[in-house]
C-alpha cells in the first residue's frame, strides 16, 4: 500500500456519545439501552457475535435508523436528524460495498464532489486519482464494479469514503467475507489511514485480529446488550469466559452437539 | 380491516411526503439534466416501438368490432368517429399508460428496490445527497415530458390502424378520406388535450408509486420481486380507478 505525501482528511473531527439507546422493531428488541462515550480522534471497535446488534448500533450512529428511545449524538449534532448530515462529512464503509453499479469506479469517488460541486472536474480528478492511489487501485478506475473483486470492491469504497475527507469515519464488517490475506491487507489500510487521519473512527467487526490491530478500546455486545468496555489488552487479559470464547473460540469435536451433526450426516 | 384502512393512508401520507420532498428540489433540475435526459431517453425513446405496435393494433381492433357492428344498421361512415374519439379520450391514454406500469414502471422499482437492498440509497443518505433529488425527480420530470409524446404518437398509430382495416376488409370497405373525414368532423382539439392531460396524469402517478415502492423495500433480493408485482398491480389498479375520476373533471 502506497502512503499519501499529505493527509486526505481535512478539518475537525467529531466524538460520538450515544445514551440510553433503545430499539425495537415490532416486539423485538435488538439494542437495549446503549450507553457509548466515544473521544474525537478514538478508534473505537464495536465487536460481538452474529445477531448482537452491531450493525443497528452503526446505523443509529450513521443516522439511517430512528431510536426507539434515546439518542446519538455526533459532536453536539442529533444523528437522527437529517439536517446533521449537512453540518457533518460522516463517511459509512457498507459491508458489501454498496457501490454504485450503474457508475464506474472512477465515477463512484466522483459522484459526492459533483452533487455537492465541491470542485472542478480537473480538482475532482485529482482527488479522486490521489484516492485511488492510496488503496493501490490506480489502473481499475474506469471498471465498473461488477467487474471488481470483494476485495476490490471493498477498497473503493474505501476510497470513496476517503475523497469525502469525512470528519467521522464508520466501518461496517471491512473483513467479512475476505480471505486471510484480504482482511490483512485491508486492516492495515484501515490502520494507516488511523495513523495519518487522525479522525474519529467506529468499526463494526466480529474479526478480533482487526479489532485487536486498530482498536484505542472495544466495546463488545451481546443479544443488543453493552458486555464489556475497554482497551485491546483488557480483552486479550479478560478472564471472562464470554469474551475468552468469543476471542479463542475452542472447536470441541466430542462435543455433543458434533457427535449429532455426525449421526445425522450418517 | 381498521388497520388495512390505516395501512392504506399511511401510505398514501408516504407517497404525498416523497412527492413533496421531490417537488422541493424541483429548482435542482438544471444540475440532474444529464439524469433527466437518460430518464427521458429510457421511458420514452426505448417505450415507443412497443406504444406504436400496440395502439396501431387497438385502433384497428376498434374499426373492425365497429364496422362488423355498424354495418347492420348503416353507419359505416361513422367508424371514423367511433375510432378517433375511442383512441384519442380513452383507449390511447389509457393503453399507453397501462404499458408504461408495466414497462417503465416495473423497471423503475427494481431498479430502485435494489438500490435500497443493496444499500446504495443508504450511501446516497451518509453521503448527503437526497435520493429524491438523485433519483426521483430527474423520472418524473423525464415521464412529464414524454408521456404526451408517447400518447400522441400512440392516438396517431391508432387513427392509422382504424384507417388501414377501414379500407382494406372487405365487409367495411371505407376509403382513409371517408374515415377522417368521419374522425374530424366530430373531434376537436379539447379531445386531443383531454386525452394528453389524462396520460399525464397516470404517467406521473405511475413513476411517483413505482418510486415510492421501490425506495420503501425492505429485505433481500425476494422483496424486490415483491416490490415490482406490488408497484405493477398498484399502479394498474390506480390508473382505471383515476381514469374514471379524470374522466369525470373533464366532461
Amino acid at each position: 500500500m502506497s502512503t499519501p505525501s499529505h493527509s486526505p482528511v481535512a478539518g475537525k473531527t467529531f466524538g460520538v456519545t450515544v445514551t440510553h439507546l433503545t430499539k425495537k422493531f415490532g416486539r423485538t428488541t435488538v439494542l437495549q439501552d446503549i450507553n457509548l462515550e466515544i473521544a474525537p480522534g478514538e478508534t473505537f471497535v464495536i465487536m460481538g457475535p452474529s445477531g448482537s446488534g452491531k450493525s443497528v448500533l452503526l446505523k443509529h450512529i450513521a443516522g439511517l435508523e430512528q431510536p426507539t428511545s434515546g439518542e446519538v449524538r455526533i459532536g453536539s449534532f442529533d444523528a437522527a436528524d437529517p439536517a446533521t448530515r449537512s453540518k457533518i462529512r460522516l463517511a459509512l464503509v457498507f459491508q458489501a460495498g454498496a457501490l454504485f453499479n450503474s457508475l464506474s469506479v472512477y465515477d463512484n469517488l466522483a459522484l459526492y464532489l459533483r452533487e455537492h460541486r465541491l470542485a472542478d472536474e480537473a480538482g475532482i480528478r485529482e482527488r479522486v486519482m490521489h484516492a485511488l492511489t492510496i488503496l493501490s487501485l490506480e489502473k481499475s478506475y474506469k471498471k465498473f464494479p461488477s467487474e471488481l473483486s470483494g476485495g476490490m470492491k471493498k477498497r473503493v469504497a474505501i476510497a470513496r469514503a476517503l475523497v469525502m475527507e469525512p470528519q467521522l469515519f464508520i466501518y461496517d464488517e471491512p473483513t467479512s467475507e475476505l480471505d486471510p490475506v484480504m482482511s490483512a491487507t485491508i486492516s492495515e489500510i484501515i490502520g494507516t489511514l488511523r495513523e495519518e487521519t487522525a479522525v474519529t473512527s467506529i468499526v463494526v467487526t466480529h474479526d478480533r485480529t482487526l479489532a485487536l490491530h486498530i482498536a484505542d478500546r472495544i466495546a463488545f455486545l451481546i443479544d443488543g446488550r453493552i458486555h464489556a468496555i475497554g482497551k485491546p489488552a483488557e480483552f486479550t487479559d479478560s478472564k471472562d469466559p464470554v469474551i475468552t470464547n468469543f476471542l479463542n473460540p475452542v472447536i470441541d469435536l466430542k462435543n455433543p452437539r458434533f457427535k449429532q451433526l455426525e449421526n445425522n450426516h450418517e | 380491516m381498521m388497520n388495512q384502512l390505516t395501512a392504506v393512508i399511511g401510505h398514501i401520507g408516504s407517497v404525498v411526503l416523497l412527492l413533496l420532498r421531490t417537488l422541493s428540489f424541483a429548482p435542482t433540475l438544471r444540475r440532474q439534466f444529464p439524469r433527466f435526459i437518460e430518464q427521458c431517453y429510457l421511458i420514452g425513446y426505448n417505450s415507443l416501438p412497443i406504444v406504436t405496435i400496440l395502439t396501431f393494433f387497438i385502433g384497428s381492433v376498434l374499426a373492425l368490432q365497429s364496422g362488423y357492428s355498424m354495418e347492420n344498421f348503416g353507419a359505416k361512415q361513422f367508424i371514423g368517429s367511433l375510432v378517433g374519439l375511442s383512441v384519442t379520450r380513452e383507449l390511447g391514454p389509457v393503453m399507453v399508460a397501462i404499458l408504461i406500469a408495466g414497462r417503465v414502471g416495473s423497471a423503475i422499482t427494481a431498479e430502485l428496490a435494489s438500490m435500497k437492498v443493496y444499500q446504495e440509497v443508504d450511501a446516497l443518505i451518509t453521503m448527503n445527497i437526497p435520493p429524491e433529488r438523485m433519483l426521483v425527480l430527474p423520472r418524473l420530470a423525464a415521464i412529464l415530458v414524454m408521456m404526451p409524446v408517447l400518447t400522441l404518437i400512440g392516438i396517431i398509430c391508432g387513427w392509422y390502424g382504424g384507417a388501414l382495416i377501414c379500407q382494406y376488409t372487405h365487409f367495411i370497405s371505407i376509403d382513409s378520406e371517408t374515415y377522417f373525414a368521419a374522425l374530424k368532423r366530430y373531434m376537436d382539439w379539447k379531445d386531443i388535450t383531454d386525452g394528453l392531460l389524462k396520460a399525464e396524469v397516470f404517467g406521473f402517478v405511475i413513476v411517483l408509486v413505482c418510486c415510492h415502492i421501490g425506495l420503501n423495500t425492505r429485505g433481500g433480493p425476494r422483496e424486490i420481486g415483491a416490490s415490482v408485482t406490488k408497484a405493477v398491480v398498484t399502479s394498474l389498479i390506480l390508473i382505471l380507478v383515476l381514469d374514471y375520476f379524470v374522466t369525470k373533471a373533464l366532461i
